[in-house]
């Protein structure tokens, strides 16, 4: 039971992560875009708003809580905007190839990640001493009263606060995209840009949006490892990049549509630590259960394609760009 | 009301570079009229309506909707205006509901149940069939046209454009059509169609406009026309064009086409039941109204279309005795059987050529498999190219620049110097002087000229009767996809050609 329960939990902070991406993706891909740059943004994300508070943690002898909050959420927001502003310049008005632009930002976010987090380390004083403390204890704040119920508390309420968070961004942008006229304007312009033209959308002003937003988003995963997950500290160990990577497979596993992201991630997440609590894995059969995210990612993928729904498919725009006097 | 009119064109010029798309067009159309504009390819009717929608802005000349000048420069202001315009190619997104796609960009705040009742209040007024909540990609090509009219009557428009609303319709759906289009004329909206059919310019029409080459020919009551005196208006005086024809020697059958239909993805007949030979040291035209099956008959004969079950193609080489039938076999197989066809498609640079390679490596696509090392072999098509580049007067810094980069008389001059180095015993040719300057065509005439001297069944799709009329022997003419005659180049005219590329006769016009 204990073991079920440490389970979900880990694979309820895990999913968490990816959620924030894959929302993200979801909104940036609406638009048409493909931006494969999710890992990079995650980085971007999680070291600028390290970087935030670290120096005001370190600058003041008793740092505020609050600020400690809004600083790293609005480092972290607007360093993965830029981040996003960068790729849309490069896709939208440059009109570049999306495939290499994505994985583009992904290897500098990565890089831009490592290189800040090694010289935090080094101003902390070597390898692993950097911490947030006071920011990290308030993102790992657990709601009081209902994570104290025993097993159910356990299992639903023994996480820091983004973890609702995340599922409330979700359901909003469920509710965006299929209940305004302002979603339904999005995803023409991620269908068939000539049409949303036609029709007098301003179709380079929602392509920017969904990038910044959805980079927005997608940066606030990063925010979450940084803070929650790994508590307030950096690891140069790639770890981020793997999930950023799982992302963009769920966006996939999700069939683009937000309200499936929040199963689905947990799910991705159970799939990935099932290694650590399957009894009698040697090293070598655990690396085989590590496949399994990816292996059920290839199977929705096929399961998918026989079906053969259009509602299931991606944006039919998605990965081009659109140019108004080309035919 | 009564006087006014709906939309006034007023010595409205509109250029493309050099090339002249309507040259002082002044026009009229009234309140609750359809008004028919008539013409054939390329002679600016689409462009003339694009002006009014909002997709170009004329050169020059006025435009005023209900006598009151107006500018045009987006759709936005063409809707302003309370102008429609259904295109050829619809602009609907698949994955959405009918009611999704006609409030897509509409800004003023709306239930989409309430949009659904609007929609459903339209369809009961005209007539339509739509289910508000059906899915575009589950629509017939008819609902999707239904649909793009509901989305402009949605929007108040007054005036409705359609171009060519009746090509990718079945008879049946056009009668629907035009009931359709009735309605909303008794209604009291102005209707223009743009379309080539005859017929069905009779039909519906108050009044027609007749285009030709740009330019404002005239308008007609429709109750005073006929096929004949509207052909006449749009096809013109013969003009005098001096291309040679020498008579054909000794020609002997080579293709037999029987039985040929080809079907469309949507199971519609674009090719029916063709039948026709083609003779060596001939030049056979072929008219027809664009998207009337040309494309589709000469990509039957080279192997790159699926026909129907019953069609045949018998070849006979000039030295045997048996023809074989060559459908069913793709173009490697036919060229292994050893038979010699050249195919001159109508897309230069997708099907023809390479862009970004060179002349060089353009030449080495006919040849790429003949080499018998591991390494290309670039002697022969290198000197290949040269030969092309220097006798037919290639402009090209070298072999090796991409074809794209060149001029399309050039390109032209590369894809037609290939094909014919290849010795072939048929040469298939599709708009091979569309886009090119007088030179330049007169070059493609005199290579064709030389290859029917040699023997070759040329086979010629135009779209200009003046040079069809001079340079082929025989003019077969296609009207939606059935034969509708083939005559002699030298005795019939070109009113005769005309009509039978807009009014498919019936069976006892036949006889």
């Amino acid at each position: 039971m204990d073991m079920l329960v440490t389970l979900i939990q880990a694979a309820v902070a895990f999913g968490t992560v990816i959620m924030f991406g894959c929302v993200g993706e979801i909104l940036t891909e609406k638009s048409g875009s493909l931006n494969l740059g999710v890992p990079g943004i995650m980085y971007i994300g999680g070291i600028a708003s390290l970087a935030g508070t670290f120096l005001y943690e370190r600058s003041t002898e008793n740092p505020s809580t609050f600020v400690c909050l809004v600083l790293a959420l609005v480092c972290g927001i607007v360093g993965s905007m830029l981040a996003g502003l960068l790729f849309g310049f490069l896709t939208i008005t440059l009109r570049a190839n999306q495939n290499v632009c994505g994985l583009a930002l992904t290897i500098f976010g990565t890089g831009i990640g490592n290189f800040f987090g090694g010289s935090l380390n080094k101003l902390a004083g070597g390898v692993g001493q950097i911490s947030v403390p006071t920011t990290s204890a308030a993102f790992r704040a657990r709601i009081p009263f209902l994570a104290d119920l025993g097993v159910f508390g356990d299992i639903f309420f023994q996480y820091g606060w983004m973890v609702f968070a995340v599922i409330v961004i979700a359901i909003l942008l469920h509710f965006f995209l299929n209940r305004t006229n302002t979603g339904l304007n999005l995803r023409a312009v991620g269908e068939n840009p000539a049409t949303a033209d036609a029709a007098g959308i301003n179709v380079t002003k929602y392509q920017y949006l969904s990038v910044c937003i959805g980079a927005a988003i997608t940066g606030l995963g990063g925010v979450y490892y940084v803070m929650d997950y790994i508590k307030g500290t950096w690891a140069n160990d790639g770890s981020i990049e793997k999930l950023g990577w799982l992302a963009l497979a769920l966006v996939i596993f999700t069939t683009w549509k937000p309200l499936n992201s929040i199963w689905g991630a947990y799910v991705f997440g159970v799939l990935y630590w099932a290694y650590y609590y399957i009894p009698g894995l040697t090293r070598s059969s655990q690396e085989l259960f590590k496949m399994l995210p990816y292996v059920v990612t290839i199977v929705v993928l096929v399961f998918i394609s026989v079906r053969n729904k259009k509602e299931n498919l991606g944006p039919a725009h998605l990965g081009r760009s659109y140019f108004r006097e080309e035919r | 009301m009564e006087t006014k009119t709906a939309i006034r064109l007023s010595h409205v010029t509109k250029t493309f570079g050099p090339v002249v798309a309507n040259n002082d067009v002044s026009l009229e159309i009234r309140h609750g009229e359809i008004l028919s504009l008539l013409g054939e390819n390329g002679s600016g009717k689409t462009t003339l309506m694009n002006m009014l929608s909002g997709i170009y802005y004329p050169d020059s000349g006025t435009i005023y909707v209900n006598d009151e000048e107006v500018t045009i420069s987006s759709p936005k202001d063409a809707f302003d205006c309370g102008i429609g315009m259904i295109h050829q190619h619809f602009k609907l997104v698949d994955v959405f509901s009918a009611a999704e796609n006609v409030i897509l960009g509409i800004d003023e705040k709306c239930s989409s149940k309430e949009a659904e009742e609007r929609i459903t209040d339209i369809c009961r007024k005209y007539g339509f069939d739509i289910d508000p909540k059906q899915k575009v990609y589950e629509m017939s090509v008819s609902q999707k046209q239904t649909l793009e009219i509901i989305k402009v009557l949605y929007r108040g428009a007054n005036i409705l454009i359609l171009d060519e609303p009746t090509a990718v319709l079945t008879p049946q759906e056009t009668d629907k059509l035009f009931d359709i289009i009735k309605n909303m004329r008794d209604d009291g909206k102005s209707v223009i169609i743009i379309t080539h059919k005859l017929h069905e310019v009779l039909r519906i029409s108050d009044r027609v406009s007749i285009l030709r080459r740009g330019e404002y020919v005239g308008t007609v009551e429709t109750k005073d026309a006929t096929a004949l005196s509207l052909t006449e208006m749009m096809v013109g005086k013969k003009v005098e064009l001096n291309i040679d024809r020498p008579e054909p020697v000794d020609p002997k059958l080579r293709l037999e086409i029987r039985n040929l239909t080809v079907k469309n993805s949507e199971g519609f007949n674009v090719l029916d039941n063709v039948n026709f030979d083609i003779y060596s040291g001939e030049i056979l035209g072929i008219a027809g109204i664009s998207g009337c099956g040309q494309k589709e008959l000469l990509e039957s004969i080279a192997g790159l279309q699926m026909t129907a079950p019953g069609s045949s193609v018998m070849y006979t080489a000039p030295d045997a005795d048996e023809p074989v039938q060559l459908l069913g076999k793709n173009p490697r197989q036919i060229k292994n059987m050893g038979i010699s066809l050249s195919f001159v498609p109508e897309d230069r640079l997708g099907m023809g050529l390479v862009g970004s390679m060179g002349m060089t490596d353009n030449m080495m696509l006919k040849s790429y498999n003949e080499g018998r090392s591991f390494f290309t072999e670039k002697k022969a098509p290198k000197e290949l190219a040269e030969r092309i580049m220097q006798e037919l007067e290639v402009i090209t810094p070298g072999v090796n620049t991409p074809v794209r980069r060149l001029s399309g008389g050039n390109v032209q001059k590369v894809l037609v110097g290939r094909e014919i180095a290849a010795g072939p015993k048929v040469l298939m040719t599709a708009y091979a002087v569309r886009g090119l300057d007088i030179n330049t065509s007169y070059t493609i005439y005199r290579l064709l000229n030389e290859q029917k001297k040699a023997g070759v069944a040329v086979v010629y799709v135009g779209e200009d009767l003046d040079v069809l009329m001079e340079l082929c022997d025989k003019i077969l003419v296609l009207c939606g996809g059935k034969l509708n005659g083939i005559v002699d180049a030298k005795t019939s005219t070109k009113e005769e050609v005309g009509l039978l590329m807009t009014h498919l006769r019936t069976e006892q016009e036949e006889k």
